[in-house]
C-alpha cells in the first residue's frame, strides 16, 4: 500500500484543460460605456428635438445597457456579458430609487431651513394672523409628542405580548384567526381608523371627541399590527436551540421567554417599535377628525383640541399664502428630522443591545 | 446523589409518527451508558424523553415509564420544570446564551431559577467551569460574551451550565460531533471524571468514544425508514464490543451494516 504513488500526470488523451485567464475590460470601461451613451443620448436628444431631460437620461441608459452588453459580449464572453447587464441594471434602479429621496429631502430643507429658528421651535399660532409671517410649530410638536406617546404606550405592549403569544404558545384555529385579523388591520387605511374611535366615541359619550387621547387610540390601532408583524419575525430568528437550552436547565418557560427570547431579539424589537412609531408620526386623516387641530398651545392631551406636525403642514397648506407655505415646508422638515432621530436611536439600541460575539 | 433511571414499555410519537418503541432498560447510577445505532434510529428521541424534551417538540407524545429512583418522570402531578433541573442536558451543538457573558451563562440556571446572592453564585460558577475543565482557561474574562470562545470552549461552558444547577442526571446528545479531536478529548476526559457525581447517559455516533467512555452500551435499530427505532441490545461496553449477542449488532459495530 505505502509504496503506491499516485500518478499526478493526467491520462494520455485527456484534452489540455483550458486556460484559466481570459481576456478582460479594463477597469474603466463601464464609465466610459457611461460617457459614451451620455454622449450619444445627448446628440439623439439634441437632434431630434426632445425637450424633456429624462427623455435624454433613458435613451442614455438602454444605450448604456445595451452598449456594455454588446462589447463585453465580444471581449470578455456571454457570461460576463449578462453580469454586466445585471450589475447596471441594479445599479440604475438604486439610482432611480435614491433620485426622489434626494430631491424630497433636498426640497424639504431649502424650503424649511430659512424658517426655522428659535422662534418657530418655541412658539404657537395663536394670535398670528396667517397671512403673516412669524408664529411656530410648538403646539404641534407637542400635540405629536404626546398624541404618539399614548399611542405607543397602547400599541407597542399590546402589539409585542400578541406577537409573543403568536410565536411562543400559539397553536391551533386561535393561533390563525389573530394572524388573519393582524393582516387585515395592516391594511386599514387610517381615515378608516379615524371613523371607527370616532364612530365609537359617539356611542360611549354621546359627543363629538376632540381631545389628543382619541387620536391615540386611532393611531395605536394604526401601529399594533406593524409591531405585531416586527416582533413575530424577530421572536421567530431567535433560535430554537436557545429555548431548548434555557427548558433543559430546568427554567420554566415564561421565564425563558423573558430572560433568553427577548434579550435575544430585543434590537430588532425596538427597531421594528421604532418604526411603527415613524409610520404614525405622519398621520393627518385621524388628527383631523378626532383632535381638531389647534392654534394654541394645549399640553393635556385628555382635553380639548390639540394640533400635531402632520396635521399642522396640512393646515398651512390650506390657508394658501406665502407665509403659511413657508411654514408648512418647515414643519415638514421639523417632523422629518423628528422620524430620523427616532431611527437613528432605535438603530443605535439595535447595535448595543445585539448578541456580541467580541473576545 | 446520582440516581438510576429504570426505563420500561416507553413509545415516543410525532403526532401520528410513532419514533420508538417499546423500549425497557435500566441505567445504573453513577455510570456511563453510551447509545449508538444509525441515524433516525431514535437515539435522540429516546434521550430526549428521559427530561421530558421530547413533549417540547410540537406534537411529541410519550407512552410508558421512566421511573428514577422510585419517582415515575411521567407520573401525574409530576411538573417537567422540575424534572429538567434533575436531569440536566447538553445538546449537540454547543448553545451558549449569545447575550450573557460567560459568568451569566453558567449562573443562568441559578439565576432564571431565582437564586441571586453573589457570594453564592461566585462559589457555584468557578466550582461549575473547574468541574467542566474550563476554569483556568477563562477565569480572566468572565465577563466576555459565552460567543466569543472556541467551539470545544463553549461546550464545556454548556456542560458546566449543565452542572450547576446540581443535576443527578446528565443527558449528551452527540456533545462531541461538532468539536476537533483535541476538544473531544477534553470532552471524554471530562465525562470520566463527572461519572462519579452523575448518571450520564451519551448518545454518540463515534464507535471508539462509546467503547472509551462508558461502562455500558445500549444499540438502537429500525427495522426499515419510516418504520420506529427499536433497542436491540443493551450490554457491559466490553461485551458488546468484543462479544455481542445479536448479530446485528456485531454487524452494525464493524462496518459490514446494510
Amino acid at each position: 500500500m505505502s509504496d503506491t504513488v499516485m500518478d499526478a500526470r493526467p491520462a494520455s488523451g485527456t484534452p489540455a484543460s483550458p486556460r484559466l485567464a481570459s481576456r478582460h475590460l479594463p477597469r474603466w470601461s463601464p464609465l466610459a460605456i457611461a460617457a459614451g451613451a451620455i454622449a450619444v443620448a445627448a446628440g439623439i436628444g439634441a437632434g431630434a428635438g426632445l425637450s424633456s431631460h429624462i427623455q435624454w437620461g433613458l435613451i442614455a441608459l438602454v444605450l448604456f445597457v445595451a452598449g456594455s452588453y454588446a462589447i463585453t459580449a465580444r471581449v470578455e464572453g456571454r457570461r460576463q456579458a449578462k453580469d454586466r447587464v445585471a450589475t447596471s441594471l441594479v445599479w440604475s434602479s438604486f439610482v432611480l430609487a435614491v433620485i426622489p429621496l434626494y430631491s424630497l429631502v433636498e426640497t424639504t430643507i431649502s424650503k424649511g431651513a430659512d424658517v426655522i429658528d428659535g422662534t418657530f421651535l418655541t412658539h404657537s399660532m395663536n394670535n398670528v394672523l396667517t397671512i403673516q409671517p412669524g408664529g411656530g410649530v410648538y403646539h404641534a410638536i407637542i400635540g405629536t409628542l404626546e398624541q404618539v406617546g399614548i399611542a405607543t404606550v397602547i400599541a407597542a405592549p399590546l402589539g409585542m405580548l400578541t406577537a409573543i403569544y403568536l410565536v411562543e404558545y400559539g397553536k391551533g384555529r386561535l393561533a390563525k384567526w389573530v394572524t388573519f385579523f393582524v393582516d387585515v388591520m395592516t391594511g386599514i387605511p387610517s381615515i378608516v381608523a379615524g371613523l371607527f374611535i370616532l364612530s365609537i366615541w359617539f356611542v360611549a359619550l354621546g359627543k363629538a371627541p376632540a381631545s389628543g387621547f382619541a387620536g391615540s387610540l386611532a393611531l395605536a390601532l394604526l401601529m399594533m399590527p406593524v409591531v405585531v408583524r416586527s416582533t413575530e419575525e424577530m421572536l421567530k430568528l431567535v433560535p430554537n436551540e436557545l429555548r431548548e437550552a434555557s427548558l433543559a436547565l430546568g427554567v420554566p418557560k415564561w421565564r425563558t421567554t423573558v430572560k433568553v427570547v427577548l434579550p435575544t431579539a430585543v434590537g430588532g424589537i425596538t427597531t421594528g417599535v421604532m418604526l411603527a412609531i415613524a409610520r404614525i408620526a405622519g398621520e393627518s386623516a385621524p388628527i383631523a377628525l378626532l383632535v381638531f387641530g389647534s392654534a394654541a398651545i394645549n399640553t393635556d392631551p385628555f382635553h380639548d383640541p390639540q394640533s400635531s406636525l402632520p396635521y399642522y403642514i396640512y393646515e398651512q397648506y390650506n390657508n394658501g399664502n406665502q407665509p403659511s407655505y413657508d411654514r408648512a415646508w418647515g414643519a415638514a422638515l421639523v417632523l422629518i428630522a423628528f422620524v430620523m432621530v427616532l431611527n437613528l436611536i432605535a438603530r443605535f439600541i439595535a447595535r448595543w443591545k445585539a448578541p456580541k460575539a467580541g473576545r | 446523589m446520582a440516581k438510576r433511571i429504570d426505563i420500561s414499555g416507553l413509545s415516543a410519537y410525532y403526532s401520528a409518527f410513532k419514533a420508538i418503541d417499546d423500549i425497557s432498560m435500566t441505567i445504573e447510577p453513577g455510570s456511563v451508558t453510551a447509545f449508538i445505532g444509525p441515524s433516525g434510529c431514535g437515539k435522540s428521541t429516546f434521550l430526549r424523553t428521559l427530561n421530558r424534551m421530547h413533549e417540547v417538540t410540537p406534537g411529541g407524545r410519550v407512552e410508558g415509564k421512566v421511573m428514577l429512583d422510585d419517582e415515575n418522570l411521567y407520573g401525574s402531578g409530576v411538573d417537567p420544570v422540575t424534572v429538567r433541573r434533575t436531569v440536566g442536558m447538553v445538546f449537540q451543538r454547543p448553545n451558549p446564551f449569545p447575550t450573557m457573558s460567560i459568568y451569566d451563562n453558567v449562573a443562568a440556571g441559578l439565576k432564571l431559577n431565582g437564586i441571586r446572592k453573589k457570594s453564592e453564585l461566585d462559589g457555584i460558577v468557578e466550582r461549575s467551569l473547574k468541574g467542566a475543565n474550563l476554569w483556568n482557561e477563562v477565569k480572566d474574562r468572565l465577563n466576555k460574551p459565552g460567543s466569543g470562545l472556541s467551539g470545544g470552549q463553549q461546550q464545556r461552558l454548556c456542560i458546566a451550565r449543565a452542572i450547576a444547577v446540581e443535576p443527578q442526571v446528565l443527558l449528551m446528545d452527540e456533545p462531541c460531533s461538532a468539536l476537533d479531536p483535541i476538544s473531544t478529548l477534553a470532552i471524554e476526559d471530562l465525562i470520566g471524571e463527572l461519572k462519579t457525581r452523575f448518571t450520564i447517559v451519551i448518545v454518540t455516533h463515534n464507535m471508539q468514544q462509546a467503547a472509551r467512555v462508558s461502562d455500558r452500551t445500549a444499540f438502537f435499530n429500525l427495522s426499515a425508514v419510516g418504520q420506529p427505532g427499536k433497542l436491540i441490545e443493551i450490554d457491559d461496553t466490553e461485551r458488546i464490543f468484543s462479544n455481542p449477542s445479536v448479530q446485528a449488532t456485531e454487524d452494525y459495530i464493524s462496518g459490514r451494516f446494510g
